[in-house]
């Protein structure tokens, strides 16, 4: 599965007239990982992207696949092939011809081509669709019709720029697992583009979390969810309740925090913050709605935290419950559903306790707004 | 409610008939008169149905060439406009933003400018490239069709990039990249991509170029030399008067112009019938089903009927034989022209008399060879006023009259000369 081909940026750098896209983008894709991009809208996750596959040129820095440099290269000399966001499939050309876009304009014959075709219609399990037009496809057959057609062209990196935000939620899950299932199986390297964390934590490899330009974070998405290296990247990444404050004191890579209006609080520090997080510095702390739990009693210990119920709702798998500390911080709790009834009303006061290894403590910084 | 309603209609069927009264009553008359064999457009006196103009347009050598004249002239500036004018609206989207609107402002300027000014403009233009080049005077560059296709041109491919611009706003750019992604050169994406979305605004591009120079006369009176257009030729003859065989041109025109417009109009509506059963489109363009073809489509119908009714005049004009009537009508008008001939000579006969009667009877009645002369030897009858009022019959009136009349003499040859 290594076989694949690797992709690196280097100190690349990408500006319109003074406005900066992206800022000194370092990361290092291995070949055959299925890597995302993840980031709010308007983030420059795209820009790279259009980087990568040849559309336009970094202003500053390389970008290598396969460890040769390709700036200056136009994008049909480039390795790669890029599934766009609206697909941009060839309206008036048949399925099949779409498909073997690639391989009429290196001249291959018609015999040839539609044998391909047929074969990758096989391989997306649209078989006997290959006379239609795209416009009489459903929204989960063209996007399979332009992965197909991308692969057709064999290429080394396949770049997808947010390609299932068009599904509906049923099919954008069947989507994944199937692009997921495609990935491993023609074992070349995915560069996937989306600002649902969903898909990126469910699908890949690696992570790179962006902020207006700049990369915060690369990692698996396990430690992006759990180890997260900026206020931005815990607050972006899934949900959190934050709790701001200055740190007063450091023992053994855990910090007691005291917060603004939530008296003191104990949070292990983050590894990307270790050793520049100092006491005395302004802090932020993440506790996840998951990690928060009913207390038997106060035992007035620094992970404690005495909460009112605002009101409670029903999620199925969960209990979400809204509380309310005190001078009004507004906090959110997660609590699976056992079977028990754990509805509360407003107005019950709840003692909350958490691990301390699951909260954890960075220095403030910008949050992702909602 | 009720009757305000029915107002409401009948003022629209009012206003409907009168506004198509007045976009197609003209062309209708103008049709009649070319069935009609009096030598002059009219439609009354209507004399007898007749073919004749038909054929003394197609042996109308002048508008023959004139025909093939314009056709060879439309071809090729169908070619150079939709070029232009494609090359133009690519521009215009390639073209930084900035600029763009003052661009998109000096490419239609020649749409604004007056027919005229581009001809005498092309003229002079090309004549000076021609000395520039030392050329001798009669060159190519003095050829009329090019002349007049470059001149016409001029302003053809402004309509032409409007067309493409129309149809660009449309084109995803997207599907470019895509192709030069998937490794075709730019050159292919523009040709297997981008030009066969572009294909509809060809064609109606080139046809609107086509009838835009099939009709142009401003532009084409400066530069068609020795090769004059249909429309050339058309005013030329309108200026030595006119035979209704102009008629008989424009009503061909008009049946033209209604066939393809019900044509267009049949495709349509059976794409639009196909798609709102659920047809697939590829079911549509292809095979071609006559019961089904009728079935709700009001303007095949109209076709059809169209075509038989063309078929029947033509098929009428080769078995009908207006000469039979025209000899009919000829002999009417004779024996109509002999009685008002002879009402007249009986008149005058009648007032001879009454004057032989009223002056002296000197000479006796058997004396008519002069008239006046018994009155002016007898009574000195010169100075009668009723002589004036005997005389005026046979005499025309003062020679200047006519003209004055109407026009107060605006037509009178002698004009220019007392000018000078």
């Amino acid at each position: 599965m290594s076989s694949g081909v690797g992709v690196d940026l280097e100190n690349m750098w990408i500006k319109f007239g003074d406005f900066v896209a992206v800022r000194d983008a370092n990361v290092n894709i291995k070949g055959g990982d299925f890597f995302s991009f993840l980031g709010p809208s308007g983030c420059g996750k795209t820009t790279i992207l259009r980087a990568v596959s040849g559309f336009l040129d970094p202003s500053e820095g390389n970008i290598l696949i396969g460890g040769k440099n390709m700036v200056g290269k136009g994008p049909n000399e480039r390795p790669t092939a890029l599934i766009f966001q609206n697909l941009a499939l060839f309206p008036l050309m048949k399925v099949w011809e779409n498909i073997t876009f690639s391989m009429e304009v290196r001249g291959a014959g018609r015999a040839e081509r539609q044998k391909r075709a047929d074969e990758l219609l096989e391989m997306i399990a649209l078989p006997d669709q290959c006379d239609k037009l795209p416009s009489e496809l459903s929204g989960g057959q063209k996007q399979r019709v332009a992965i197909a057609r991308a692969l057709c062209a064999q290429p080394d990196v396949l770049l997808l720029d947010e390609p299932l935000s068009a599904l509906d939620l049923k099919l954008r899950q069947h989507m994944r697992t199937e692009l997921r299932e495609i990935q491993q199986r023609v074992g070349i390297t995915f560069i996937y583009i989306t600002h649902d964390q969903g898909e990126a934590l469910t699908m890949s490899d690696s992570v790179a979390v962006m902020r207006e330009g700049t990369i915060d974070q690369i990692a698996k998405g396990k430690s992006i969810y759990d180890d997260p290296s900026t206020a931005f990247v815990a607050s972006f990444v899934g949900e959190n309740n934050v709790f701001r404050g200055k740190v007063n004191s450091i023992t053994n890579g855990h910090a007691i925090i005291s917060t603004n209006r939530s008296g003191e609080l104990r949070a292990r520090v983050s590894s990307a913050a270790s050793g520049t997080l100092k006491v005395g510095d302004d802090s932020m702390m993440f506790i996840r709605p998951e990690a928060l739990n009913i207390a038997e009693k106060n035992s007035d210990t620094h992970n404690n935290i005495v909460a009112k119920v605002r009101h409670s709702e029903f999620e199925g798998q969960s209990y979400n419950v809204f509380l309310e500390g005190s001078e009004g911080k507004e906090m959110k709790m997660a609590l699976i559903n056992r079977g028990e009834a754990r509805l509360y009303d407003p107005g019950v006061e709840l003692v909350l306790e958490y691990d301390a290894n699951q909260a954890v403590a960075l220095p403030a910084g910008e949050l992702a707004s909602e | 409610m009720k009757s305000e309603s029915l107002l409401i209609r009948v003022g629209l069927v009012i206003y409907l008939v009168l506004f198509f009264t007045y976009l197609l009553g003209p062309l209708f008359l103008m049709s009649i008169t070319a069935f009609n064999s009096a030598s002059f457009p009219q439609v009354t006196p209507w004399e007898v149905l007749s073919f004749e103009w038909f054929s003394v347009l197609f042996n109308d050598q002048r508008i023959i060439s004139g025909i093939t004249n314009s056709l060879i002239v439309g071809f090729f500036t169908v070619i150079l406009s939709v070029t232009i004018g494609l090359a133009g609206a690519l521009m215009l989207t390639q073209i930084w933003p900035k600029i763009r609107a003052t661009f998109y402002t000096i490419i239609i300027a020649p749409i604004l400018i007056p027919g005229v000014v581009l001809g005498i403009s092309t003229l002079v233009f090309w004549d000076r490239v021609n000395v520039m080049l030392g050329f001798s005077n009669d060159s190519f560059l003095h050829n009329g069709i090019l002349l007049t296709v470059l001149g016409q041109s001029t302003f053809i491919a402004s309509y032409c990039m409007l067309v493409f611009v129309a149809r660009l706003q449309r084109y995803d750019v997207g599907l470019t990249e895509a192709a030069l992604d998937l490794g075709a050169t730019h050159v292919q994406a523009f040709r297997k991509i981008q030009l066969p979305f572009l294909a509809p605004a060809m064609g109606s591009a080139a046809v609107l170029a086509f009838l835009a120079s099939f009709e142009n006369y401003n532009t084409t009176t400066f530069t068609f030399q020795k090769y004059p257009t249909l429309t050339i030729e058309l005013a030329q003859k309108v200026r030595y008067g006119i035979n209704p065989s102009i008629a008989a041109l424009a009503f061909i025109i008009v049946c033209l112009t209604i066939f393809f417009a019900l044509l267009h109009e049949v495709k349509n509506r059976r794409a639009q019938l196909a798609i709102a059963n659920g047809a697939p489109i590829g079911a549509v363009s292809n095979g071609f089903t006559m019961p089904k073809f009728f079935t709700g489509n009001p303007a095949a119908v109209s076709l059809a009927v169209f075509v038989v009714a063309v078929v029947a005049t033509i098929g009428i004009s080769r078995v009908y034989d207006p000469e039979p009537a025209k000899a009919v009508l000829l002999k009417e008008k004779r024996a109509e022209q002999a009685l008002r001939i002879e009402a007249l000579q009986n008149r005058m006969r009648e007032k001879r008399l009454k004057k032989l009667y009223k002056g002296p009877d000197i000479f006796g009645s058997g004396n008519s060879k002069v008239p006046q002369a018994p009155s002016k030897i007898g009574a000195g009858g010169v100075f009668n006023p009723s002589n004036l009022d005997s005389a005026s019959p046979a005499k025309p009136e003062t020679p200047q009259s006519p003209g004055k009349g109407t026009f107060g003499n605006v037509f009178d040859p002698g004009n220019l000369n007392n000018d000078n």
